[in-house]
């Protein structure tokens, strides 16, 4: 595996791999390996060798790092600033098997966000500017470093999520915000999952600001320690804010939710660790040969796919966030769930039988496809960046 | 002055043709051709320019849309989507061969779902339209462009359009979640839906933005949030931009993040209290709009901690609002700056570039500087919090040599913003206005790319061709 140590090293890698038609693997950490479909590439390369901050105006609220830089240094230096990344990117590298420090590139271009995705936007959104190299190895550049930009066509939004498939970003500018003084989540015990999305939908059309908004079967809250005593379902509603305003606005909701049930306060420091849990997909465990799927619906459908598949499973994003985790041989009940409520899919690990041979996201119409395929042409004519990643034969 | 492309005679003689193509898809009223009629569409929010077209066309529904750009297509027709025309940077000029596509009577509110906080909306509906017909529930549609009561949803995701709230709740592209879309050969495509976040590409975060380039949009379906529980503003005034701009920095910095934080230079005080008598303190150089959120103890709190920022910087008078009349009158000079501005010049151009805002005292001194060099004033309004910068050059339509100077000046203004880390359009787009100044900030080959991921979409280039890239030996925009 080859891990140039700069942008022009890439660029040369990646021109020469292009002169000789040979597919790369491209990878930050490696954590992601196991998303979506398999890789077959002659070369490989790592992004892991270009990192570290080139920038950070905690005033501006910017951020710019190399593609290869460790999340955990870039938090790190955010909280020295009291201030963090709004997207509240999760770390599945348990969940996907595959252990490591993933960076931001791995992370934008998997576009995953966290629990806060539904107030502070995705991960795409807090993407101010890239650079990136295309799959011919030459540099380019969308966006900036100020926060709003609407100069020319985004391509960090096209990057976002694109898997590696259309460029290798090798610098990212991220907006950022001040990390909540506190935070707070009510719990309420016992509901079913239908029961719990209306109150998750009560809470989150309350003026107090809701940003986190998860229900987890007894038994994914038994696998959280903090939630297991509750020896029930939880429905978690998370504020944060500056202190006063916590308690205000817990008490306030609690009073507001009563129709729905008797809401307890979880404190700071047990929230912070539940909604780590909640993020990093932990009340989840993945036994040898199981599948892991993601599917994003308007939140009112979320107990249906719970309800459809029978997979053991939990609701973020106020219900429209289903994780799901079972036999391989669901993923056709998944995706026709998913299909039939208007949302997307996501096999977001399983077996290498099944990621080689079925679609791992939605078949785009053919009209839309067909664009894709010109975009792709645009952006790496050869096709030799992660080939197969998203889509067999692209 | 910029150009715009030779019509094509061959276009231009088949007018009959396409007209009677258009007046077989559309109801008679839906096709206008008479010069009278067509003259309030020669031109959008950048007066200077204006062209009138071949004909306007106005569809009701997503498969007339379809079938006029399919005639348009097949004829080789260009086609200038249009929503409200409010475009301050020329994108919706038309062109003398081409067909405007007016949304406008697209005007339908399709859902509005308030458990799953979404709503769908036709893309002629006017961006307060939104607003107003989820308010009484208590929510709201969150970008909010000061031309909020013309402006409409398709040509605020045409531009990715902000407003002074996007600090906190970003601009168009974070608050959408689908599209229905008509490509140039007029097939019909749906993006993204009610739930969040695409598996795929973001097709729907590369057509937003794109300036009427890519695709029409027919149909948008957006997040619509809940709102607070109250919302209060306050003024700072100050001796100075560097102090102003130092304020901000500690405000920002202290880990508060108003929902606006608008910054006026001693002109745009002056100009706004004219016309809003909002109390604006005439003898400031600088003058911050601060606005906080929440109950009124939470409101009370914030803007305590904020004035006790501010206080370091020794304000000249610091007025928290009393009451919500007084926050709508706060407001009411900020939203009618241009108008304002508009009554003490007989003309003037708003640019639209962002900085560093670190960079702001600097760039203010540099613009002055511009000022005096061009004999022309300029009054200046910021979006503090996030960069973004607002110069109303004031001048004379009726004199030539004004206009040039403007449009140098104003030229020379987004100039400044790239040489300090900034770019050439926060919210307001390219358009044709700032379409020849994309060089300073891309190199050719990325523009290049751009315009090959234009091709993707519409390989003839006939959707909205002139804008955005600059013409110059372009064959894909003179063919
Ligand atoms: C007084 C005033 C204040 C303003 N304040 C702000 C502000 O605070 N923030 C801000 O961001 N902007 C502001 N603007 C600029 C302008 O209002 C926005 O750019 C707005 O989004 C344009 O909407 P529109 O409906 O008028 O679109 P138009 O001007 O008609 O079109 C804008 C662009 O979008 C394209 N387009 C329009 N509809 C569609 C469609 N359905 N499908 C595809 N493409 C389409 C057009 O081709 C054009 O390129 C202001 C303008 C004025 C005149």
């Amino acid at each position: 595996m080859s891990a140039p140590a700069t942008e022009a090293a890439l660029a040369e890698a990646i021109a020469d791999a292009y002169a000789a038609k040979e597919p790369v693997l491209v990878q930050g950490a490696g954590t992601k390996h196991g998303m979506l479909r398999p890789v077959q590439a002659a070369r490989s390369l790592s992004t892991r060798n270009l990192s570290g901050i080139t920038l950070y105006a905690p005033k501006e609220l910017v951020i710019s790092a190399r593609a290869g830089t460790p999340i955990t240094e870039i938090k790190a230096a955010l909280a020295e600033h009291g201030q963090h990344l709004t997207a509240e990117p999760p770390d599945l590298s348990d969940l996907l098997g595959v252990p490591g420090n993933q960076t931001l590139g791995g992370i934008v271009a998997t576009n995953l966000s966290g629990p806060r995705r539904i107030v502070a936007g995705a991960m795409r959104d807090q993407i101010l500017g890239i650079r990136a190299v295309d799959g011919t190895g030459e540099i380019f550049h969308s966006g900036g470093r100020v926060l709003k930009n609407v100069t020319g066509l985004d391509l960090c939004k096209l990057l976002s999520g694109s898997h590696g498939t259309l460029g290798i970003m090798t610098e990212i500018t991220l907006k950022i915000l001040p990390a909540p003084e506190q935070t707070g989540t009510l719990v309420i015990p016992g509901l079913d999952a239908t029961a719990a999305v209306a109150t998750l939908s009560a809470a989150l059309g309350s003026p107090y600001g809701v940003s986190g908004a998860a229900w987890l079967p007894p038994d994914a809250a038994a696998r959280i320690p903090e939630l297991a005593g509750f020896n029930a379902s939880v429905a978690l509603m998370r504020i944060e804010e500056f202190a006063a305003s916590v308690t205000y606005r817990t008490a306030r909701l609690a009073q507001d939710l009563q129709p729905h049930g008797r809401a307890e306060l979880l404190g700071d420091t047990i929230s912070r660790s539940v909604w780590r849990s909640v993020r990093d997909v932990t009340p989840l465990t993945v036994e040898p040969g199981e599948a892991v799927w993601r599917v994003s619906v308007r939140p009112s459908a979320g107990p249906g796919i719970l309800a459809a598949t029978g997979l053991r499973g939990f609701l973020d994003w106020g219900g429209g966030l289903v994780w799901l985790v079972g036999d391989p041989a669901s993923h056709p009940a998944v995706t026709a769930a998913a299909t039939a409520a208007k949302g997307i899919w996501t096999l977001m690990h399983a077996p290498d039988s099944l990621r080689a041979s079925a679609d791992v996201i939605p078949p785009e119409p053919p009209v839309l496809a067909a664009i894709g395929r010109r975009v792709k042409a645009v952006m790496d004519p050869a096709g030799i960046l992660n080939p197969g990643r998203m889509a067999a034969g692209a | 002055m910029l150009a715009l492309p030779e019509p094509k005679a061959d276009i231009l003689a088949r007018r009959d043709e396409i007209v009677a193509g258009l007046r077989a898809i559309l109801p008679a009223s839906g096709v206008i051709t008479e010069p009278l009629r067509l003259k309030p569409y020669e031109t959008d929010g950048l007066p200077a320019y204006r062209q009138i077209p071949l004909a306007v066309a106005l569809p009701e529904t997503t498969e007339q849309v379809a079938a006029v750009l399919k005639l348009c297509h097949s004829i080789g027709v260009r086609v200038i989507p249009r929503g409200a025309g409010t475009s301050l940077s020329g994108g919706a000029t038309p062109l003398a061969d081409a067909v405007v596509l007016g949304l406008m009577r697209m005007n339908r509110i399709l859902e509005i779902d308030y458990a799953d906080r979404c709503a769908t909306v036709q893309a002629g509906v006017t961006n307060i339209g939104i607003t107003q017909a989820v308010a009484g529930n208590g929510f709201f549609y969150a970008p909010d462009p000061s031309s909020q009561l013309a402006c409409m949803i398709g040509g605020n995701v045409g531009m990715n359009s902000g407003g002074a709230h996007c600090l906190k709740y970003g601009v168009t592209a974070n608050n959408l979640l689908g599209l229905t879309a008509v490509t140039i050969e007029g097939d019909i495509l749906h993006l993204g839906g009610n739930h969040l976040d695409a598996a795929g590409y973001d097709w729907l975060g590369l057509i937003t933005g794109s300036e009427g380039m890519l695709v029409v949009v027919t149909e948008v379906m957006v997040r619509i949030l809940r709102g607070p529980e109250g919302a209060r503003a306050m003024l700072a005034a100050f001796r100075s931009n560097e102090i102003a701009g130092q304020c901000v920095d500690a405000i920002i910095g202290s880990g508060i993040i108003p929902v606006a934080l608008e910054f006026m230079d001693r002109p745009a005080i002056h100009a706004c209290e004219a016309f809003a008598h909002a109390g604006y303190p005439l003898d400031a150089e600088a003058m911050l709009i601060i606005e906080v959120e929440g109950s009124v103890a939470e409101q009370d709190d914030l803007l305590d901690r904020i004035k006790r920022l501010c206080e370091p910087f020794e304000p000249l008078s610091m007025r928290v609002s009393q009451s919500p009349e007084e926050s709508l009158a706060i407001w009411k000079g900020r939203k009618g700056a241009f108008g304002a501005v508009g009554r003490i010049s007989p003309d003037y151009m708003c640019m639209d570039g962002t900085i560093p805002t670190s960079r702001l005292p600097e760039v203010l001194r540099r613009i002055g500087e511009m000022s005096d060099q061009y004999g022309l004033k300029v009054a200046n309004i910021f979006h503090a919090g996030d960069g973004n910068l607002h110069p109303l050059v004031m001048f004379d339509a009726n004199d030539p040599d004004s206009f040039h100077r403007a449009e140098a000046f104003g030229a020379d203004i987004l100039k400044l913003c790239v040489e300090v880390g900034g770019c050439l359009t926060g919210e307001h787009g390219v358009g044709l206005e700032k379409r020849d100044l994309m060089r300073f900030q891309f190199s050719e080959p990325e523009l290049e790319r751009q315009r090959r991921l234009k091709d993707a979409f519409d390989p003839a280039w006939l959707l909205n061709p002139a804008k955005v890239f600059p013409l110059q030996d372009k064959p894909r925009q003179a063919a």
